[in-house]
């Protein structure tokens, strides 16, 4: 541990250091909430309009969270990392701008799909869902991947001229290089893309499972069981992959007193051994947690699977972001050019700033601990039954 | 990569459509939040299911356009990152910290409770529904607490609250109660959640007027249209009352805006408010007269030093002042504020090339220089050199008309918003003593105003906005950054794809939504007579 702030201001240094923790935990809560883009890639399963409804009822009471997650994870990065805004999403613009249009989509699409007087019919509203819960999620599966792989810029903070690299003067989709460019890492920004997809498909089907009635939609749920078993395997793959990259890649590393960024072979492993190994502890018992809810609610019988998983993927949420950006790794590197690295110290905002924002973020667990409550009153009469998807006062999509 | 004009207006125009998209739904949902929680309030009080059936309609017509809403605010959060990437870095403390509050404290009640409200009928008590109601309701208020603190940041940044920092060249926030506590935001606040009032009051007066004008669902329309007059009738008198307020901070903070807004090129004491006229957008340095640059007006004698500086003879700038100057004012000319701005941006650089040397000294001497007073008032109010850094860098100082906004399309879109404003106000006080005598049922005249006026104030609202916005040019900052040195430098196609692809989405799904909206309101309410 050689972290402890010297020559920088301590206070702003453990202010970054507990909002980078912040920004942590909304990642790991909002791969939670990912199970509702999971269950959208599971209309498939449905055979007839009662299982297709049960499926939009029971997702659609739930969406607006994963939406409001995202806003909010938007939100703390703006006010606590705003050169992250600045750089990421000015820069890697397609990539950003390609998944909101999946989130513009998604937010009519439950509301409108069983509407009479939709202009463009139910299917295409399905096709929205769908896209957010494929496409989008391996978007941002593939942008999440950059934050090891490292993006095409650079960034001077006196004149504040950003370049992102490969960008022409015509039409460019930049950004998407995440996604092709095989020399950066592609490969492993798609496996996370894949990976981030067949978590949250396996979580839709562990929620799917838990919220609608299994006496009577039994078929739809063994269709459900048997697709999830099949994307674990999907996902297995993936994650070895993942792991692979992550523990041999030669990754970025920063001095926090200098600010100078080197390449570290298995930078990334260090930091899962960091802190007495807490990290990778976490992080086992978040993997394990999660294979635990499949194994219960997707080859058992039990409903209560998604609880397991969804605790888990929130543990392995916090673990990533934080070995991302935490013990002297610049968390959005930069490739074309090592010194434009971004770290929690070169973005962020200033430390008055992180202080007011400290104050607020008390509201956290009030927010947290009301959200559970209606969680709580939302469910404590059991499932989604037939009778309330037919009911006409109970606002059924 | 250069930042090229085409590619600046076609940002401009991506974040306008996407602004005015969004704000079609926004205020709906601030005042039809209300009006739902409002009926409910009736139903429980009174435990009879009509009321159920009138909460439950509302609420339909409330939810179709909240999903909307939702959808065309998420781009509008992140556009900032992506085509305003520059502003989203140097102002992001000020700006992104109330997004960020307006995320923890607001948004998650109104999307939390309103899973409850929307989907709870059956599942939890009455009160815990009638609670959920009122909080969502409370909930999408507060968000628009703190955007318009944000925004009223953008309109007014004082230095009470952000000060430019020497060393990361940001403006950073130095005093978040001074932030939050701001007037400007405050009496925008004020103004946008009364005119929200309106609007929704207007929607329900009118499709409870379309009812009764077919003699269909009458008793459900009647009870309807009395909640509707007595909301309608005291948030269009407050916004009025409050509107006055409003403009009285813009006419102090914001001088090239309130000249814009009522066409004043040449100063006055005693400046009058033109009622109805036809402005000309000209060189400000060209006229010598205000009857210039008419083709037609009607003016109000003295209103707009009344209204904006609280004195019948009180002097009002105009646009050729503001370029000019005009020293019996204490108005200094563009120039020089271009000449402190430039001395600004050169001690900065000065700095900055001195810490690269190490060289303390320098960096001291450009400190000292970029933080130096050049003005002080009266009240302890102060300007820094480096309170103007912004006009160092605003590029068009041969083509001064470039430092304020156009005069027509400002003019036209205030004036529109005063006109209908007003409108609103007849229009209630009409409804209401028509309800209290319980004539409103058969007023047909009344009731088929009251359906012409259903899209009337969302003309107003987005007017309303224009006005403020496109006043608020050539700056996203007020007098602190220009908008050309805000946006993100991306290729032209870029910018002109994604605007295509969202206006495609948002007609696509705006028509979508008129249909469904439409298809209710055919159907009616169910239960009702």
């Amino acid at each position: 541990m050689t972290w402890a702030p010297n020559t920088v201001d301590a206070t702003h240094f453990y202010l970054q250091v507990y909002w980078w923790i912040i920004v942590a935990v909304l990642a790991g809560l909002f791969l939670l909430m990912t199970f509702v883009q999971g269950g959208q890639s599971l209309f498939h399963t449905a055979k007839d309009e009662m299982e297709e409804r049960a499926i939009t009822n029971s997702l659609g009471r739930k969406w607006e969270l994963t939406f409001t997650t995202l806003v909010l994870f938007g939100g703390a990065l703006y006010a606590a990392f705003p050169l992250f805004y600045s750089v990421s999403f000015g820069g890697a613009y397609w990539v950003w701008m390609l998944i909101l249009f999946g989130f513009v989509l998604q937010a009519v699409s439950y509301e409108y799909m069983n509407k009479e007087g939709n202009l463009i019919g139910k299917g295409a509203y399905k096709f929205f869902l769908y896209f957010n819960g494929i496409v989008t999620m391996i978007l941002i599966g593939a942008a999440i991947g950059t934050f090891f792989t490292g993006s095409n810029f650079s960034f001077d903070p006196v004149t504040k001229i950003l370049q992102w690299g490969t960008a022409s003067d015509g039409f460019n989709l930049r950004g998407l290089e995440a996604a092709i460019d095989f020399r950066h890492g592609a490969w492993f920004n798609l496996a996370f893309g894949v990976l981030l997809f067949a978590v949250a498909r396996v979580l839709g089907g562990l929620w799917l499972i838990n919220d609608i009635d299994n006496n009577e939609f039994p078929e739809l749920i063994a269709r459900i069981r048997s697709t999830i078993k099949k994307c674990f395997v999907v996902l297995l793959i993936a994650l070895l992959i993942v792991l692979y990259g992550l523990i041999t890649m030669n990754g970025y590393a920063y001095d926090i007193h200098t600010g100078k960024v080197t390449l570290e072979a298995g930078k990334y492993l260090h930091n899962l051994l960091s802190f007495g190994a807490i990290p990778l502890i976490v992080l086992l018992l978040g993997l394990v947690l999660f294979v635990w809810g499949v194994f219960v609610s997707a080859f058992g019988t039990s409903t209560k699977g998604i609880w397991y998983s969804g605790l888990g993927i929130v543990l392995i949420g916090i673990i990533v972001v934080v070995i991302a950006g935490l013990f002297g790794t610049p968390f959005y590197p930069s490739y074309a050019d090592l010194q434009s690295s971004l770290t929690i110290q070169n973005a962020s905002g200033s430390k008055y700033t992180l202080e007011v924002m400290a104050w607020v973020s008390v509201a956290v667990p009030f927010v947290l601990a009301y959200i559970i409550w209606v969680w709580y009153q939302m469910k404590k009469n059991g499932p989604i039954t037939k009778e309330e998807i037919v009911d006409p006062e109970s606002h059924a999509y | 990569m250069h930042v090229d004009v085409n590619m600046l207006e076609w940002a401009r125009a991506q974040f306008a459509m996407t602004a005015l998209f969004h704000f079609f739904f926004v205020p709906f949902t601030l005042g039809m939040s209300f009006v739902v929680a409002f009926f409910e309030t009736i139903y429980v009080k009174t435990g009879k299911e009509e009321w159920k059936n009138i909460t439950q309609f509302w609420q339909l017509l409330f939810a179709i356009n909240f999903a909307l809403g939702l959808s065309t605010g998420i781009i509008h959060e992140f556009e900032f990152g992506t085509n305003w990437s520059t502003y989203s870095w140097v102002v992001g403390d000020l700006f992104g910290a109330p997004l960020a509050i307006e995320g923890i404290v607001a948004f998650f009640m109104e999307a939390t409770f309103a899973a409850i409200s929307f989907f709870g009928w059956k599942r939890v008590s009455k009160g815990v529904h009638l609670a959920s109601s009122w909080l969502l309701a409370i909930g999408s208020n507060l968000s628009a607490l703190w955007i318009l603190i944000a925004n009223g940041f953008m309109q007014h940044p004082s230095n009470e609250f952000g000060n430019f920092n020497i060393d990361t060249s940001r403006l950073e926030m130095v005093n978040f109660w001074k932030l939050i506590m701001q007037p400007v935001a405050q009496v925008k606040f004020l103004h946008v959640v009364s005119a929200s009032y309106t609007l929704a009051s207007v929607f329900v007066l009118g499709i409870s007027a379309f009812y009764l004008l077919r003699k269909k669902h009458v008793e459900f329309a009647k009870k309807s249209a009395a909640v509707a007059a007595a909301f309608g009738l005291i948030a269009s008198i407050f916004v009025a009352v409050i509107g006055d307020d409003h403009a009285y901070e813009v006419t102090n903070t914001q001088p090239t805006k309130i000249a814009a807004m009522e066409g004043l090129y040449v100063g006055e004491k005693g400046a009058p408010i033109v009622a109805i006229g036809i402005p000309k957008d000209v060189p400000a340095l060209s006229v010598n007269s205000n009857d210039q640059t008419w083709a037609f007006k009607i003016e109000l004698p003295h209103l707009l030093s009344i209204l904006g500086k609280h004195g019948s003879d009180a002097y009002v700038p105009g646009l050729k002042d503001l370029i000019q100057g005009n020293p019996t004012y204490g108005i200094w000319p563009l120039s020089k504020l271009a000449d402190i701005g430039a001395q600004a941006k050169a001690d900065l650089l000065a700095y900055h090339a001195a810490k690269a040397k190490g060289d303390v000294a320098g960096m001291e001497a450009a400190k000292k220089d970029f933080y130096s007073v050049v003005w002080s008032g009266p009240d302890g109010l102060t300007l820094r050199k480096c309170d103007l850094i912004g006009y160092g860098y605003f590029k068009n100082v041969n083509n001064p008309d470039l430092i304020h906004p156009p005069v027509a399309p400002v003019f036209y879109a205030f004036h529109i918003m005063v006109a209908l404003g007003f409108w609103f106000i007849i229009l209630f006080i009409w409804a209401w003593f028509s309800v209290v005598k319980g004539s409103f049922e058969n007023s047909a005249l009344l009731q088929k105003l009251a359906v012409l006026s259903v899209p009337l104030p969302w003309i107003a609202t987005s007017f309303g906005w224009m006005s403020a916005e496109i006043g608020r040019q050539p700056w996203t900052v007020f007098g602190v950054l220009p908008t050309a040195e805000s946006v993100t430098p991306i290729a032209l196609a870029n910018v002109q794809a994604t605007f295509f692809l969202f206006l495609v989405a948002f007609v696509i799904l705006g028509i979508a939504e008129l249909k469904i909206l439409f298809t209710v309101v055919k159907h009616g309410p169910k239960g009702a007579q």
